[in-house]
């Protein structure tokens, strides 16, 4: 059984003890444990079920690269699926469940699929649930989703918070281990600005686990000591719980701290996502060890060598009593020497190498440890747990010699580099024969805005896997990265570490060499996605050649672990499937993040109102509190009605219609653009960007103007006033004054740049509000202030001066039809100003009105509506806007492209007024049915709705729309779609529903 | 995650910074034109694989325009120039040719 | 070709699988085909079956430069749709998607395709009308699609936020037999299907030139020596500047990234496809369990399958502000592929000016959902000069402005 041992644990604090719960039991661990360390020391072997069989699944890591112990952990808000369970701190009140099983973890119905594994090899299921056809849509695919999927999904709405950090330094090291260490204690010297993360929430790495010796001292008391330093570098920033999460281009790196994961009732945030920019990145992300592929893999119970010494050295748990280690190189013999030393029985040490190993085998013999050299492991014994393992030679095709009754399995099959940074912006490898690796290749680093290299491995991540080499190595990246970032301050000497002699490894795939289908198909690679070596053998048979196609066909290296543990044991099976080299094979790609990071860290703050800011005029407030119904236009929320007590939306709108059509109505405009454009070349420039000629507009008028752009198509629409001699003001559409402002720039910048032309947008300076109706003017003269007659400002002209006490620049504009002034004041009055009018209405019956009375007003008035009459394949001409497109003008934008055969097209459709034979209201979108079916079957058109509303004015419905031919055909009758097989006839008529001769706006 | 140095106010400006805006040095063809100029001018675009000339605006800083020499297959940056120009700048053709010999884009090499 | 069935693999598995074939043949260049295609892609692995079972065409190369179905199709969200406004893209999608609903079998092999339902999200009152036009448009072109209202939408995809404080769901163009399929097996499906009639599919063979002659084509060069044909097809997505230079023509195409990513998997919550285009993302559940998500292209020309991250931030911000659940899952994997953009973001697949080179790109970010339509239609133009389900995607629709634009939203409203 798997325990606490009475002491040790270099991690633990065995003085505080912590209660946390697993599928609702109650269990004790220490701070300082990680929930799978304290699980092991409660005898839970079994923490999960694999994905595809629902195979049992016990601990199989320690670290990031763990494939089964994922737990649903904690509730209600702060529920997440999916926890490794060794990354995971224990704390009070921990409550973890395990994950796919059904019932229970110990009886899960769904393990029958291990009894149906033959049924069930790679890419079953591309070969079944064909027939009958409706089938996999309603019974094969529902079950296979059931069946899928881990942890459960979280339910309520997250309760934490969540934050982004930026950094800029010279150098990052990612990795805290001896070489990351060494790299940022080097770099520091020198000067740089250095920022070194770690993961775990210990520094030091493998090296304080496994006790080697550096400089003379005791690894321990070497990183201290480095730490020390390091601490008093006011150049250095140390991040513990922080991950390097993804290498991205131009030195941009993300990196993911759990800040209270650990600490739950800790305030703040929970994650924080760092946007890193690094001159130089130093990947000292160590190594991760591979398992061995032998018959019974992944029965619980079978560990990591380097766990196995993890969960002693760290935790004080013995994952059993008696360990049978198995091993292709040196360092497992590490682990049987502690669980010796521990007084652990280890019956045997299984070295697949003939010549066995170097000092450290040669130390467990001196300490009565049996070595088995050349042996292998032919089938391990137990379900739930393993019961023991026989043995056989590696070199022949599994004879069972011996059995060896045990606990625990501690296997190696030798390191793997973590490559995975340093690959993710294209960073190459190279394969290392001696030591049976995949490495760095130096000569093809990631490059960066500069082309030079911006990524840097070091220690073990670039193939180091000796203490020695390691630890210089990360020192010589510290100076080699800090001089690439312009540092070469004073710095000290390459720390030097000690190794014990070792033997060469023994690159072995298969264990045995010759095992048999049945061996091969209870060989696991993949333990999470349930891959085995047969199974990546059949892909191969099948022609799936390709690392990538065997990877997608299979599912290895697919799981919530990325292949960490499987990815290299799998491509050696391929290329010993297809008898090519492993470099041949090549890697599937490194994708990041390195591990799974939360989506709220990605989002951090911006969520709710914060998701996107809104945009507020000056009366939004106002709005709010008078219970506007908004809608959202471009960045505002603009009231769409203002719906009293008791009124439906649909009521209100029809109201503020009519109440302005006979009284007067208060418009916050406030959101339409203003773009000032001045300049002794502000003419000549207006000239250009409008359809319509804009220089001539004499100062003190007002001009409509329409907007294209080089192809052709309207853009943007509005009122410009002529200022002064070389000053107009544009108005763009809500949204648009952006848009239109960049637009300007860009022809100013970078095609007329020797005009001299000056654009400012001056849309948020300025509160504008629209007094609209017959009662207008009446309304804004009881304020007193500038003359506002017919005579002193007829319509389409503006003029400055005072109303009331407020200043105000009023142009005489109308969308709506009506007698409309609209008026500007600064925005700091425009509260003040929108509370005047309002008071000064009252006598008149003032009432406010939003977006869908304006959009009704003007459609009943023919007006055209950018994004309604426009949808950007509309030009000018379709919309009987010709008048408004100058002849004398040599050139705008949008001219050239306006001759083209299309877009001169007789047959082009052409905006029109609609009216229903039987009064009803034309739906939005609707299309006019045409003659017959095209080549492709679909129903002919000619015409389509373009504004359609119930118009309270006219007590009918109205509509506009472009048809084709539509201006010669007044009168006519043609059909529109209304719903499924149902239809509405419309009469072509004029679009000017309302005042054609404009007397009211006139007046 | 791309960075540029805006020509103008000399800021090593951040992607998020940045507004990209196509191909760079396009000649404008107005009313008149061939319609094989105008529909090269607005459609038919360089696309390499490799050296390549493109426009940029410091949006979210000082709102200058820019043009960009940039490696699309590397993303390394060669340099970046004010848009007030209908070529690029011998010296950072020169650059170029320093480290991707042979290069050639339109008319330019 | 073996027979996929149930009954198939339990035979195989009394004798330990040993007896399956390849998948689809190892295939070494011949001197000379009717057809090369270039690109094994979902397009052009299906551009060659459908000339083979539809116009008998069957001496067909397809040559890949890396391996098949390895780029876009392989990279993609798997979203199958056809609720497109414009009557060309309608007709291609439409056409596409019925291919889809029979393709498992067709093929003989499960590409899984689940018409879950797909909606698009209305959350402006723009986008209500928007989709209400396309719905009546859907009405007249056989496709069928409803708008639906926000009561509806969280029924059918009960984790939606329907009152997000910033936009609210206001309601949703919804199409029941949209879905998904699985992506890489269509591809497979496709290229075993074309391999059982004979045709080469020709893996690690780079096309280095294009040899022409009088305007007309003869064929390629390739890292396999050259080979001859009469007709050749360009149908490689990101990369088909680079051929099309080769050919000695432009194309109105830009390459951009764009980017994908998966949560961890989780146990099914949603079945359903949620495009939410205000914010700026889209989201389903795979069979496996991940939630996959999707967004927007970077705005700059590039080749290196790597997108910025800053897309991705934007992307789960809106999917988190949609789906509040998603903030407590985990990012498992982010990648990029490389999209081909034309003028107007709709497809070329057309004649060329050089005689027998077709070209068939610029699908953007949406190919996967096209890949039958596209084969079907391409091979018809190949084979009989003409097809109507190509006539308005010519690459010369550009010059005189005949576009087939779908973003229909080019201005907001006042």
């Amino acid at each position: 059984m798997s325990t606490r041992l009475a002491e040790g644990g270099r991690l633990i604090d065995r003085s505080q003890a912590v209660k946390f719960t697993f599928n609702g039991k109650h269990f004790k661990g220490f701070a300082g444990d990680t929930l799978a360390s304290a699980l092991l020391a409660n005898d839970q072997m079994m923490v999960g079920r694999s994905f595809k069989y629902h195979r049992p699944r016990g601990v199989v890591a320690a670290g990031a690269e763990e494939p089964n112990a994922l737990v649903n952990l904690g509730k209600g808000g702060t529920f997440e699926p999916n926890q490794r369970a060794t990354t995971t701190e224990v704390f009070d009140g921990l409550a973890a469940t395990s994950q796919n099983h059904w019932p229970s973890l110990e009886f899960d119905v769904g393990a029958i699929n291990t009894y149906l594994a033959r049924f069930l090899p790679a890419g079953f299921y591309y070969k079944m649930f064909i027939h009958p056809r409706p089938f996999w849509k309603y019974i094969y695919e529902p079950f296979i989703r059931q069946s899928a999927g881990l942890g459960k999904a979280p339910k309520d709405r997250d309760a934490d918070t969540y934050e982004h950090f930026h950094a800029f330094v010279d150098v990052l090291v990612i990795g805290g281990g001896i070489a990351g260490l060494a790299a940022a204690r080097e770099a520091g010297r020198a000067g740089a600005r250095v920022m070194l993360i770690e993961q775990t929430a210990d520094w030091g790495g493998r090296a304080v686990v496994d006790g080697v010796k550096l400089g003379g001292k005791d690894a321990g008391v070497w990183v201290k000591d480095t730490l020390q330093e390091l601490e008093t570098m006011p150049n250095v920033d140390l991040r513990r719980r922080t991950m390097g999460a993804g290498v991205y281009d131009h030195g941009y790196v993300l990196a993911y701290e759990r800040l209270r994961d650990h600490v739950p009732e800790m305030d703040g945030p929970r994650h924080r996502l760092w946007r890193i920019r690094a001159r130089r990145t130093i990947t000292a992300t160590g190594a991760i060890e591979r398992p061995l592929s032998f018959a019974g893999n992944d029965v619980p119970g079978v560990l990591l060598a380097s766990a196995v010494r993890d969960y002693l050295v760290n935790f004080g748990v013995s994952v059993g009593d008696r360990t049978v280690v198995v091993t292709n190189n040196d360092d497992a013999y590490r682990t049987a020497l502690a669980l010796h030393s521990h007084g652990l029985i280890v019956p045997a040490i299984v070295d697949a190498r003939p010549q066995g190993g170097g000092e450290l085998a040669a130390a467990a013999k001196a300490a009565g440890i049996r070595v088995a050299n050349g042996m292998a492991v032919a089938v391990v014994k137990g379900g739930k747990r393993v019961t023991g393992v026989t043995l056989c030679l590696q070199a022949g095709e599994g004879a069972p010699l011996e059995e060896i009754a045990c606990d625990c399995v501690a296997m190696s099959g030798g390191w793997s580099p973590v490559v995975h940074l340093w690959s993710h912006c294209g960073g190459k490898l190279s394969w290392d024969d001696d030591q049976a690796m995949f490495r760095p290749d130096a000569g093809r680093p990631p490059t960066g805005a500069d082309g030079a290299p911006m990524v840097i491995a070091a220690g073990t991540a670039n193939g180091h896997l000796a203490t020695a080499g390691a630890v210089a190595d990360g020192w010589a990246a510290g100076l080699a990265a800090a001089k690439a970032a312009g540092h070469a301050g004073k710095t000290g000497t390459a720390p030097k570490g000690e190794d014990a002699a070792a033997a060469a490894p023994l690159p072995v795939w298969l264990m045995p060499q010759g095992a048999s289908y049945a061996k091969r198909s209870k060989a696991w690679l993949d333990f999470q996605n349930d891959v085995k070596v047969s199974d990546v053998q059949l892909a191969a048979q099948e022609g799936f050649e390709s690392v990538e196609h065997a990877k997608r066909y299979t599912t290895l290296g697919m799981a919530t672990d990325q292949g960490k543990l499987s990815n290299i044991n799998g491509l050696a099976t391929l290329s010993n499937a297809l008898n090519v080299t492993i470099p041949q094979v090549g890697t599937t790609t490194f994708r990041p993040p390195y591990t799974p990071i939360s989506m709220g860290a990605i989002a951090g703050v911006a969520r709710d109102a914060l998701f996107q800011p809104v945009r507020k005029t000056p009366i939004h407030d106002w709005h709010e509190a008078n219970g506007a119904d908004f809608e959202p236009v471009g960045q505002w929320r603009r009231p769409y009605a203002f719906p009293r007590k008791g009124e439906s939306v649909h009521d209100a709108v029809m109201r503020e219609v009519k109440n302005t059509r006979t009284n007067v109505g208060l418009l916050d405009a406030s959101t339409l653009g203003k773009l000032v454009v001045t300049g002794p070349d502000a003419g000549r420039f207006l000239d250009m960007l409008y359809t319509n000629m804009i220089s001539t507009l004499p100062v003190g008028k007002c001009r409509y103007g329409l907007m294209c752009n080089e192809n052709g198509f309207l853009i943007d629409d509005g009122v410009v006033a002529r200022i002064d001699e070389q000053t107009w003001l544009c108005h763009t559409t809500t949204g648009g004054a952006e848009r239109i402002h960049g637009h300007m720039e860009d022809w100013l910048q970078c095609e007329w740049w020797d005009w001299k032309v000056y654009v400012a947008n001056v849309t948020e300076q300025f509160a504008q509000i629209g007094v609209v109706g017959p009662k207008a003017r009446d309304v804004l003269e009881s304020l007193g202030g500038m003359d506002l007659s017919k005579e002193a400002l007829p319509f389409m002209q503006w003029a400055d001066g005072k109303i009331g006490e407020f200043d105000a620049r009023v142009y005489r504009i109308s969308f709506s039809g009506e007698l409309s002034y609209e008026v500007a004041v600064p925005a700091s009055q425009g509260r003040a100003f929108w509370d005047a009018l309002l008071k000064a209405g009252e006598a008149h019956g003032i009432m406010p009105y939003g977006t869908e009375c304006l959009h009704i007003m003007r459609a009943e008035k023919g007006f055209i509506m950018i994004g309604d009459e426009t949808d950007g394949t509309v030009i000018p001409q379709d919309l009987n806007l010709g008048w408004a497109i100058s002849k004398k003008k040599d050139d705008y934008l949008g001219k050239r492209a306006q001759e083209r055969s299309h877009m001169t097209d007789p047959n082009r459709w052409k905006l029109v007024g609609l009216e229903t034979l039987d009064g009803s209201v034309i739906p939005d979108g609707a299309y006019a049915i045409g003659d017959g079916v095209n080549a492709n079957g679909q129903r002919n058109t000619q015409g389509r709705v373009t504004s359609t509303y119930f118009s309270p004015t006219l007590g009918k419905g109205i509509a506009m729309g472009l048809v084709l031919n539509g201006p010669d055909r007044m009168g006519e009758v043609i059909e529109f779609t209304k719903g499924k097989d149902v239809t509405v006839k419309a009469r072509i008529v004029d679009q000017v529903f309302y005042d054609k001769a404009g007397e009211k706006q006139n007046a | 995650m791309l960075t540029l140095e805006c020509p103008y106010c000399g800021v090593q400006a951040d992607e998020t910074e940045l507004s990209p805006g196509g191909e760079a040095h396009l000649k404008r063809f107005g009313p008149g034109s061939d319609i094989d100029d105008f529909e090269g001018y607005l459609f038919m675009r360089e696309n390499p694989k490799g050296v390549h000339f493109e426009r940029w605006r410091h949006a979210y800083g000082c709102g200058k325009w820019f043009l960009a020499a940039r490696d699309t297959a590397t993303l390394e940056v060669f340099g970046t120039y004010p848009a007030q120009t209908t070529e690029p700048p011998q010296a950072l053709r020169e650059a170029i040719s320093a480290k991707r010999p042979g290069w050639r884009w339109r008319d330019f090499a | 070709m073996k027979h996929y069935s149930v009954f198939a693999v339990a035979r195989e598995a009394l004798r330990q699988h040993t007896g399956w074939d390849r998948a689809w043949a190892k295939a070494e260049p011949k001197k000379k085909y009717d057809v090369i295609i270039v690109g094994a892609g979902g397009h052009g692995l299906a551009t060659a079956y459908y000339l083979g079972k539809n116009h008998g065409i069957r001496n067909v190369a397809i040559l890949e430069k890396g391996w098949l179905g390895g780029g876009n199709t392989g990279r993609n969200t798997t979203i199958i749709r056809s609720n497109y406004l414009q009557d060309p893209s309608a007709a291609i999608y439409e056409k596409s998607r019925s291919l889809y609903e029979t393709l498992s079998q067709d093929l003989n092999y499960n590409i899984m395709f689940s018409p879950r339902g797909v909606m698009m999200l209305a959350q402006t009152q723009h986008e209500i009308r928007g989709y209400q036009r396309t719905a009546h448009a859907n009405g007249l072109q056989g496709v069928e699609t409803a708008f639906i209202g926000p009561d509806k939408v969280k029924e059918l995809c009960p984790i939606i936020n329907i009152s997000g404080p910033r936009y609210p769901v206001l309601g949703a163009l919804w199409q029941p037999r949209g879905g998904t399929a699985r992506h890489d097996a269509v591809a497979w499906g496709y290229a075993r299907a074309c391999s059982a009639m004979g045709m080469d599919i020709i893996q690690q063979c780079e096309v280095t030139g294009i040899r022409r002659d009088a305007g007309k084509v003869v064929g390629v060069d390739t890292t396999k020596g050259p080979i001859d044909c009469d007709k050749l097809a360009l149908v490689t997505a990101g990369h088909i500047g680079v051929m099309a230079n080769m050919a000695g023509f432009r194309l109105p195409v830009e390459s951009l990234a764009l980017q994908a990513l998966v949560s961890e998997p989780i146990k099914p919550v949603m079945d359903v496809v949620v495009m939410a285009n205000t914010v700026h993302g889209y989201m389903s559940q795979s069979d496996k369990g991940e939630m996959v998500i999707g967004g927007g292209t970077d705005g700059f020309n590039n080749y290196t399958q790597r997108g910025s991250f800053h897309h991705i931030e934007e992307t789960v911000r809106a999917l988190v502000e949609t789906f509040p659940m998603i903030s407590r899952l985990k990012m498992l994997r982010q990648w990029g592929g490389i999209v081909d953009m034309t003028g107007d973001r709709s497809p070329i697949l057309s004649k060329t000016p050089v005689e027998g080179i077709f070209v068939n790109c610029g699908w953007g970010t949406g190919g996967f959902k096209a890949i039958p339509g596209s084969g079907w239609a391409m091979a018809e133009l190949m084979a009989k000069g003409a097809s109507p389900l190509t006539e308005e995607f010519s690459m010369w629709r550009f010059r005189e402005g005949k576009f087939i634009d779908e973003s229909v939203a080019a201005g907001v409203a006042h």
